[in-house]
């Protein structure tokens, strides 16, 4: 009996709607020349031009793109090194700090928050009875931004090493090349793919998160999320549909770059088989 | 004799109490060409990764040209190990997999006795590479990616990148499992041509009992981490020392029995003439006789009687299984008899072989360990698969 596909595509088109339109109707408006919510009038760019002499807008924006990419550095070391680490432990402490690491993952964001800025203003008090200037800000935001992209390196990184020949790394020894040589020359090269795809997203990621900076920062830092819900408080400016824009368009230049290398590495592998 | 050149003492590893190797003792000479052989799990892996320095030996000693090397790790020992899957590095073409141990800096103590780090110069790189690349027929083939190299191409890359270095020993870690039969055979050929050519000792790691035959000089028939038997490819074959050697190395009839005294043995309940001596009195012994020494007569002038069973063609011999009482002996023979009929069974004395009954099993090394494999199920695929059936009715 042939099932109805009618359903079927219904769903998928209500799907792609509820997905999609908000976005859409963003950008749609970002360009209109009205300060209208709910009528087009006309296209501009004005909206855009305005947002890049908007110094509060630009200096957020710049501090959330520093912060990104350094704490995207920053936690792809660490969680590289950490992924080999737990690649060559024994299975029940690897099993164990996996899950470990998985917490922050599925953690909800607010008490991810919550419970950095209570340690952030346990440590910054503490250091200021001896004496020290310390307050909540750039650095607080840099050591939370770091905190949550681990994870989403390691979860990156970590399937490319299990993919590797165990042998590999103890014939690069055997040619006699020294541990961190072979590190560098043969398990490097091979994981790189996860390592670049797990920097990438703990960028967009650190672009992208909201509540974790607002509990971690100080006045001095604010980042472009942050901006954004500022802005809005106040009165919704097409200035945001703008701003919103950008962003939408950044992550998703991203995450396509991202998809692209999956693709080629799947490819490089098939052809390998 | 030839010179001493690795010698395994009392050597012992145990992996989370489990003993994979017992109290080990070997000597590998000089340009020997050795072959540890055994079942799987038998510890013959775990023996060529000590000598490799990928494993250190819970108890005993490994000593190389004298010197002691347990703790002298891997990249600091003058042997190469060709491994089992190759482990060729996939990001690097067919030239740099065998150049990379020469690219990598060495220290060297100058006459002042001052260290210095050495670079082995791109000239004599590339003449090297080139060399061993012709030495394993590759020639030609150095700009090739290594994925697009046959298994058996693979296998030569991963050769030539360990006798570019010029080990004194080479480590070969079943090297041929993963080829088929046709280039297997090839394959041990090219490699005791190598070894003859190069000059340099080889420590083979096999399970294939006609593998280590046909290329080895010493044979060390290994099970349930002890040595069984230590010699020539002939002696071993000739002349095992228990019924697991006798077993393992080609085929076997291995039947209990009694040695009264010398020369006098009781099995298959009747007394036979033998060419053994020195057990004890009334001992309990394992006879093994190999079935092409067994013959097939008529009923009447054969020492056992039986039915035989089944026949199988072989090529160049029949194989043939007689039910003697409640034992079933296997005879290679060039004639075929014919199933149900009933035949005699001649024995002489030579080829009657009495062993000691040994304790195969000493406690403690029953217990083998299995490799900590992580089962990757086919959740998504499968998933995948049903997903598109669906979509499709």
């Amino acid at each position: 009996m042939k099932r109805s596909r009618v359903p079927g595509r219904i769903l998928q088109i209500l799907v792609a709607v509820f997905l999609y339109a908000p976005i859409l109707v963003l950008i749609v408006f970002s360009f209109n020349s009205d300060r209208s919510r709910v009528n087009f009038k006309g296209f501009t760019l004005d909206w855009y031009r305005k947002l890049f002499e908007n110094d509060q807008v630009l200096s957020a924006l710049s501090l959330t793109l520093i912060l990104a990419f350094l704490s995207a550095l920053i936690a792809t070391v660490i969680g590289t090194v950490s992924a080999i680490g737990f690649y060559n432990m024994k299975k029940r402490p690897r099993k164990l700090l996996l899950g470990l690491n998985n917490i922050p993952v599925v953690n909800p964001d607010i008490i991810t928050g919550v419970s950095l800025m209570l340690v952030f203003v346990l440590c910054v008090n503490f250091l200021n009875t001896l004496g020290a200037g310390f307050s909540l800000g750039f650095g607080t935001l840099l050591i939370a931004h770091v905190t949550f992209n681990i994870p989403f390196v390691i979860l990156s990184v970590l399937p490319k090493l299990r993919q590797l020949n165990k042998n590999t790394y103890e014939a690069a020894l055997d040619l006699g090349a020294s541990p961190i040589r072979a590190y560098r020359k043969v398990i490097l090269p091979e994981i790189l793919p996860g390592v670049v795809s797990g920097a990438i997203i703990a960028f967009t990621m650190s672009i992208d998160d909201f509540l974790i900076s607002y509990f971690t920062t100080g006045p001095s830092a604010q980042t472009l999320p942050m901006r954004i819900y500022a802005m809005t408080r106040k009165r919704i400016s097409p200035e945001i549909n703008a701003l919103s824009t950008l962003m939408f368009v950044t992550v998703l230049a991203l995450l396509i770059i991202i998809n692209i290398l999956q693709t080629r590495d799947q490819k490089r592998k098939e052809r390998r088989l | 004799m030839k010179k001493e050149l690795i010698r395994l003492v009392d050597c012992t590893m145990a992996f989370d109490g489990e003993i994979v190797l017992n109290a080990i003792n070997l000597t590998i000479h000089d340009k020997e060409f050795l072959t540890l052989l055994g079942p799987s799990g038998c510890g013959k892996t775990t023996t060529l990764r000590i000598i490799g320095g990928f494993e250190t030996p819970t108890a005993g000693s490994v000593l190389f040209d004298g010197v002691r090397i347990n703790d002298v790790p891997p990249h600091k020992r003058r042997v190469n190990t060709v491994f089992q899957k190759y482990a060729l590095f996939p990001h690097l073409n067919v030239f740099e997999n065998v150049a990379f141990g020469l690219r990598v800096p060495q220290t060297l103590k100058g006459d002042d006795g001052r260290k210095r780090r050495v670079k082995v110069s791109e000239g004599e790189i590339e003449e090297r590479v080139q060399a061993a690349l012709e030495l394993v027929g590759l020639k030609g083939y150095h700009r090739r990616r290594v994925h697009q190299l046959s298994g058996g191409q693979q296998q030569r890359v991963a050769i030539a990148r360990a006798i570019v270095k010029r080990p004194q020993v080479l480590l070969l870690d079943e090297p041929l499992g993963a080829l088929d039969l046709k280039l297997r055979k090839e394959m041990q050929h090219e490699l005791k041509e190598i070894q003859q050519q190069v000059g340099i000792t080889f420590v083979y790691v096999t399970h294939d009992q006609e593998e280590a035959l046909t290329m080895s000089d010493t044979v060390v028939v290994m099970n349930h981490g002890n040595i069984q038997q230590i010699g020539t490819p002939v002696d071993i074959y000739n002349e095992p020392t228990n019924a697991f050697v006798a077993d393992f190395i080609g085929e076997s009839n291995i039947i209990q029995g009694v040695m009264h005294r010398d020369y006098d043995v009781t099995f298959a309940g009747r007394r036979f003439l033998c060419v053994d001596t020195g057990f004890d009195p009334e001992q309990p012994v394992d006879v093994v006789i190999r079935p092409e020494d067994v013959r097939i007569t008529a009923p009447e002038d054969g020492q056992l009687r039986g039915t035989v069973n089944s026949v199988t063609f072989k090529g160049v011999f029949y194989e043939t299984f007689v039910n003697v009482g409640d034992l079933e002996w296997m005879v290679h023979s060039t004639a075929a008899p014919t199933v149900g009929d009933e035949v005699g069974l001649c024995l002489t004395p030579e080829d009657i072989h009495v062993m000691d009954r040994p304790d195969l099993f000493p406690k403690g090394a029953e217990a083998l360990t299995i490799e900590d494999v992580d089962p990757e199920p086919e959740f998504e695929d499968k998933y995948a698969d049903e997903e598109a059936e669906e979509t499709e009715t």
